[in-house]
């Protein structure tokens, strides 16, 4: 069974983001990176299903060169090889721009299944993966916490639905699933891991993008407007925990 | 027009599709014309009925047995023909898991790009904006859609009340639209919802609430916080990486995924805030937020905060209690 796996770069979470010169975008040139979470569960799947099932991981990013870290990354974690798609553009690009260059990349690979995180910490969309699998025409299912490899030519898997439900859908490959995070636990690129990811192949592709059609553009990125009148309360950690013990008890009498 | 797709469960409007309608009445008096709703499912009338009380054009019935259960190819394929013969300039969806896993297709087929979880709109100079969350709540971005339309939008839970629907004068047409439907062309075969073992822990009924989130750094220090919970006499509870990697199970999660509570006291601590997060905790009566960045997006909700290392603010907030 041949896994192709999408994969984002984000910034790292802890990083101090602001706001750049143009007001729409962050301010990420010296920002560190890392692989969008979301994704990592993806990628994981994907590793647990070789190991159980045979065959091969694949795994996929469009953006910049910078992006090629998350790349070495998850070839580290176990990954076979791996596809660049190679353009600056993609690093903010919307939804469909970047679903059609991802698209046109994993049409020639044919992959039996396409796995993706569920959204990315940056933009959150969380729609990549659905656009893909309606551009390589093949079905897709969202939010899975369980995939079975039920027989040749089908899979079961299990949606999470609202309000504690699940549901088990089953569907023909070549099909595409968005993984819920918590799927299953992580693992880490061991030293021989990052080692045998040096010789593996990061093959590039100059996707055609064309950005002057976008639908939808950010004219305006800024920090959220306070819903409350938030009181800080200072001093040291001791004096703080007082103070807001005594606010709790007798200005709002919660306990 | 503004085509608002609203989502029923056995008979009944779900609540956040009665939040789409709101939000579609608030762009209908930005200028984006009158309102079709369109109710989809199998025998859906009922619904129809009780939607053509509001303050809308037009209610719309896709009713059709193969849209029963929910499957992406069959909503795609019914809604694809209702846009196509109604040519509406905006396409309204309410946040639901259904959502999340059509609405995008939809929109892909019509080579446009879906505006998801919004939580308003505003109109500027150059029409209206949509706004939504980014980078985990820290941003918001203001959107403008642009290009042939229909666009496509989705309003994030509870931006809108759906206490707010504005009644019209008079029950408005409802009328029932034929659609092609094979089952053979659906490749999703579900099988019949279930729920996991029953949950252990009802965080809904709980008075005081100590929530963690990723600034614990790791299970073992989860001490800390379940010391503040006792002296509190409050339930633990999570966001949802902590259930993610295991270190508390997942009938610990309070956000969209979890379960939505509104205690008397919410104590988040090292929970950033992602908008997830927000969505099952921003009712409760008082809210306090300790986390070591300022700017962290849980403070946009929190009546009190601490700006400090949760490490010597909480075993302080644990010795206080105590004194």
């Amino acid at each position: 069974m041949k896994i192709a796996v999408c994969v984002k770069q984000v910034v790292t979470r802890d990083w101090p983001l602001r706001v750049d010169e143009t007001g729409q975008w962050v301010r990420d040139r010296d920002a560190s990176f890392e692989m969008n979470e979301p994704d990592a569960y993806a990628l994981e799947e994907a590793l647990r299903l070789k190991e159980q099932h045979g065959g091969e991981v694949v795994v996929c990013s469009a953006g910049p060169p910078r992006v090629s870290q998350v790349l070495r990354e998850a070839l580290a974690r176990g990954a076979d090889r791996a596809i660049h798609v190679e353009s600056d553009v993609l690093a903010t690009a919307d939804t469909l721009t970047v679903g059609k260059a991802l698209a046109d990349a994993l049409r020639v690979e044919a992959p039996d299944l396409v796995l993706t995180g569920l959204q990315s910490d940056d933009q959150g969309f969380g729609q990549t993966g659905v656009v893909v699998a309606e551009l390589l025409k093949i079905a897709h299912s969202t939010i899975i916490m369980e995939v079975q490899i039920s027989g040749e030519g089908h899979i079961r898997v299990k949606r999470e639905l609202e309000g504690g439900w699940f549901q088990w859908v089953v569907m023909p490959t070549p099909s595409l699933l968005t993984i819920q995070s918590g799927i299953n636990q992580l693992r880490y690129a061991t030293l021989k891991g990052i080692m045998a990811a040096k010789k593996k192949e990061v093959r590039k592709v100059e996707p055609e993008v064309t950005t002057g059609e976008s639908s939808q553009v950010v004219v305006d990125l800024y920090v959220p407007e306070k819903d409350k009148k938030t009181r800080f309360i200072e001093g040291s950690s001791t004096e703080a925990a007082r103070e807001l013990v005594r606010a709790l008890r007798e200005d709002v009498r919660v306990f | 027009m503004i085509l608002v797709v609203a989502e029923q469960r056995e008979g009944v409007m779900n609540r956040v599709s009665w939040e789409a309608v709101v939000a579609a009445q608030e762009m209908a008096a930005q200028g984006f014309g009158p309102i079709k709703v369109v109710v989809i499912g199998s025998t859906v009338a009922g619904v129809a009925d009780e939607v053509a009380a509001a303050e809308v054009a037009e209610v719309l019935v896709l009713d059709h047995p193969a849209l029963e259960p929910y499957t992406s190819d069959g909503f795609v394929r019914a809604l694809t023909q209702v846009v196509d013969a109604e040519s509406p300039d905006v396409v309204v969806f309410p946040y639901t898991y259904q959502t999340r896993d059509c609405a995008a297709t939809l929109a892909t087929r019509h080579q446009r790009t879906l505006v998801t979880d919004c939580i308003g709109i505003k109109s500027g100079p150059n029409g209206v904006l949509f706004v939504r969350p980014m980078f985990q709540g820290k941003f918001v971005a203001d959107i403008a859609v642009r290009g042939p339309v229909p666009h496509f939008v989705s309003f994030q839970t509870a931006a809108y009340r759906a206490d707010a629907v504005a009644r019209g004068v008079a029950t408005a047409p409802t009328r029932r639209v034929e659609i092609e439907l094979d089952v053979a062309d659906i490749r999703q075969r579900p099988e019949a919802p279930f729920k996991e073992a029953k949950q252990a822990v009802d965080l809904t009924q709980a008075e005081r609430i100590v929530a963690v989130g990723r600034g614990i750094k790791g299970q073992e220090y989860l001490p800390v916080v379940q010391q503040l919970a006792k002296a509190l006499g409050a339930e633990v509870a999570a966001s949802r990486p902590i259930c993610d990697t295991g270190w508390l199970p997942m009938d610990r999660q309070v956000g969209s995924s979890g379960q939505t509570v509104a205690p008397k006291l919410y104590l988040a601590i090292g929970i950033s805030g992602a908008i997830q997060h927000l969505v099952g905790m921003k009712g409760a009566r008082t809210i306090v937020a300790v986390n070591k960045d300022p700017d962290a997006p849980i403070f946009e909700v929190a009546d009190y905060g601490i700006v400090g290392d949760l490490f010597e603010v909480v075993p302080a907030l644990t010795a206080a209690l105590g004194d």
